[in-house]
């Protein structure tokens, strides 16, 4: 059957070994006590006490530059007029388009039928919650009045006042909590068999009646999983436009306005490629030290470093076309505000070495993706990944601050110049995302055992895995 | 006078396991065949055919996902109406106060947000979930239904049911083993 050879299914370039996206000689027993067994250990691992001290005291710092900013006001960082968004709107949107690939790792290669999203889909949905997360935290703390930030949604008041809809900041605050509590809600129902195999596993007595609770009692009755079933596949057919939504009603931020350099059509699919781009590079980055650390290469195989690979090399080719897009368009455009943006401003500008930096970031150093030999090795994915992360920062850092810079007047032209408090913030964030990532890894599996086992069953024909 | 107090079945039922999921759909259809009708299996994962095998009929969750995402849709664009035309109208470049394109993207996250928020808690009702107590927990190593065993359960208050006979039907599928269930 052809679905059974599906899961198999070989690189035939540069005649390599073919390499399958579970490895055989596995079975449902065999997938579930490895995963689980993750996190039914007893203690604590060294190298784990190690990263998560590491990214708690990075926390601990942007707890403290946060509970600084809420007492003295946004001057702390580098904001001024006109730079009036800086590194707060640029952090945001990273964030957010980081936790774009969770969620199309889960949704939509679900509906596409791809197999092999199987072992990486539990921890890319839990990275897309916790840069969500962090994503958060900007828009609120950039307000200065952080405490009026219930202002924001629709509630009768006293103040007679409503919420302006028109403005895609309003469509931000929608978008980005349905994100939030959508993404929240499909990582938990996936989590329900998995959390009811370790209530059933654990000799742990708080950690069954935990397991037990948040399991809810799930038995795996097929009139449940039937129902289950269905709402899955109808969350994963919710949630595709969803992320595809958000990230545009982001990229509304800046195109929604009149600024040169923002107010550009290319904007709305070249920030999602932009986010599936920078999402598929953390994915990576935290995909190939979990399978090395824990011993998962068996399930998250060479397969799937090579496919994620490719995405990251296709949606980083569709952001070099945007990026040329923008310079085509303010050649094209006739619009001397544009034009002086796209050549004089970020190519020759004072935030030139920025610029140059992003294109040898996001531009050539993908390019390296096109060998399969690149592919195949996780160190060179790894430094790739990283690299590709920071430029698209550097993107988001070249959007916001050079077009705010240097816009119509040159009267109003004054450079930004970042504070530490702007990096306390930024690293800090960090430390948020990497400590809930580290207690993640200790008390949840952090790849779905049921569909793993759905996994070995439908290779179990073609090369020996599930019979025993 | 007093009512008179009909003490439920001490027995649920009678369950079966199997090591793979061919054995389990081999032995539902046989009891489906056999007449039974209050039956479920109880599995690591979905089982494909297993819906056919009990006779589980398709749900409804889709129309109700359906219904509240409509509901979810119509009541953002109406909220956003109201806000915008009646109780706080703004004059932005002149635009007109029903301005329906600008209203598009807070509608369309509404409806999401109402289908999705239906289609969990939507499925997590139908399934009666949380049930803290089920009288299956009590069958031997069903702590293995979550790891690699298939289990069929005939339960007691269907028509055919008998504790041996139907306990005898089961061990004629060739189970690893076959037990009766206690409340």
């Amino acid at each position: 059957m052809s679905d059974h050879e599906h899961a198999t299914a070989t690189i035939a370039d540069e005649g390599l070994i073919p390499t399958p996206i579970l490895e055989p000689g596995h079975s449902y027993a065999t997938v579930t006590d490895k995963i689980s067994s993750i996190v039914l250990e007893k203690g604590v691992r060294k190298g784990w006490i190690f990263g998560f001290a590491l990214s708690f005291a990075l926390l601990m710092m942007l707890l403290y530059t946060l509970g600084y900013l809420v007492a003295t006001g946004i001057g702390i960082w580098g904001n001024n007029v006109p730079v009036g968004w800086a590194f707060d709107i640029v952090n945001f949107v990273w964030w957010v388009g980081i936790g774009h690939a969770g969620t199309l790792i889960s949704a939509v290669l679900l509906l596409l039928r791809q197999e092999w999203r199987t072992s990486i889909n539990r921890f890319a949905e839990a990275m897309t919650l916790f840069a969500v997360a962090c994503a958060g935290l900007f828009p609120l703390f950039h307000m200065g009045r952080v405490w009026c930030f219930y202002w924001l949604f629709p509630y009768p008041n006293t103040m007679g006042l409503w919420p302006q809809f028109r403005s895609p900041l309003m469509w931000d605050v929608f978008a980005v909590s349905t994100y939030a509590s959508v993404s929240t809600l499909f990582w938990y129902v996936g989590l329900i068999p998995d959390l009811a195999t370790l209530r059933d596993r654990t000799q742990n007595k708080f950690a069954k009646i935990t397991f037990g609770m948040l399991s809810m009692g799930w038995r795996g009755s097929a009139r449940h999983w039937h129902r289950y079933h269905v709402a899955y596949q109808l969350l994963a057919a919710i949630a595709t436009p969803l992320v595809v939504s958000v990230h545009t009603v982001v990229s509304f931020d800046f195109a929604a306005g009149i600024v040169p350099g923002w107010h550009n059509t290319i904007f709305p699919p070249y920030f999602v490629a932009g986010a599936v781009f920078s999402g598929f590079a953390m994915v990576l980055t935290l995909a190939i030290p979990l399978r090395k650390w824990y011993g998962l290469e068996d399930f998250i195989t060479a397969k799937h470093l090579d496919n994620m690979g490719k995405v990251a090399l296709a949606t980083g080719l569709i952001v070099a076309y945007g990026y040329m897009m923008e310079v085509f368009g303010g050649l094209y455009s006739g619009n001397m505000f544009e034009k002086y943006l796209v050549i004089d401003n970020r190519m020759l500008g004072a935030y030139a070495p920025a610029y140059w930096m992003l294109i040898l970031c996001n531009i050539v150093t993908p390019q390296f993706l096109w060998s399969h030999k690149i592919r195949a090795n996780p160190t060179a994915l790894f430094i790739i990944s990283i690299i590709i992360n920071i430029g698209m920062w550097l993107e988001r850092f070249v959007i916001v601050v050079t077009s705010l810079h240097a816009d119509f007047l040159p009267s109003s032209w004054r450079m930004y110049y970042p504070t530490v408090w702007d990096f306390t913030t930024l690293i800090g964030s960090l430390g948020l995302f990497f400590t809930l990532l580290f207690l993640f890894v200790r008390v949840l599996p952090v790849i779905s055992i049921f569909e793993m086992r759905e996994l070995v069953e439908k290779t179990s024909s073609t090369n020996g895995n599930g019979h025993h | 006078m007093s009512a008179e107090y009909i003490a439920p079945d001490p027995v649920y039922g009678v369950i079966a396991s199997f090591a793979e999921p061919e054995g389990l759909l081999r032995a539902s259809n046989a009891a489906r065949e056999a007449g039974f009708k209050r039956m479920d299996a109880f599995t690591p994962f979905p089982v494909h055919g297993i819906e056919e095998a009990l006779g589980i009929p398709r749900t409804k969750l889709p129309l109700l996902v359906l219904a509240c995402g409509i509901a979810g849709g119509l009541a953002g664009y109406l909220l956003q109406y109201y806000c915008a035309v009646i109780a706080y109208p703004l004059n932005i470049g002149g635009r007109p106060l029903h301005s329906w394109p600008a209203f598009i993207p807070v509608t369309f996250e509404t409806t999401i947000i109402g289908a999705a928020f239906s289609a969990v808690l939507g499925m997590l009702a139908f399934n009666g979930l949380p049930t803290p107590y089920h009288p299956v927990f009590n069958a031997p190593e069903f702590g293995l239904a979550s790891r690699d065993r298939f289990f069929l359960l005939i339960e007691a208050r269907d028509k055919k049911f008998d504790a041996e006979e139907t306990l005898r039907f089961l061990q004629q599928q060739s189970p690893l083993q076959a037990s009766v269930v206690h409340r």
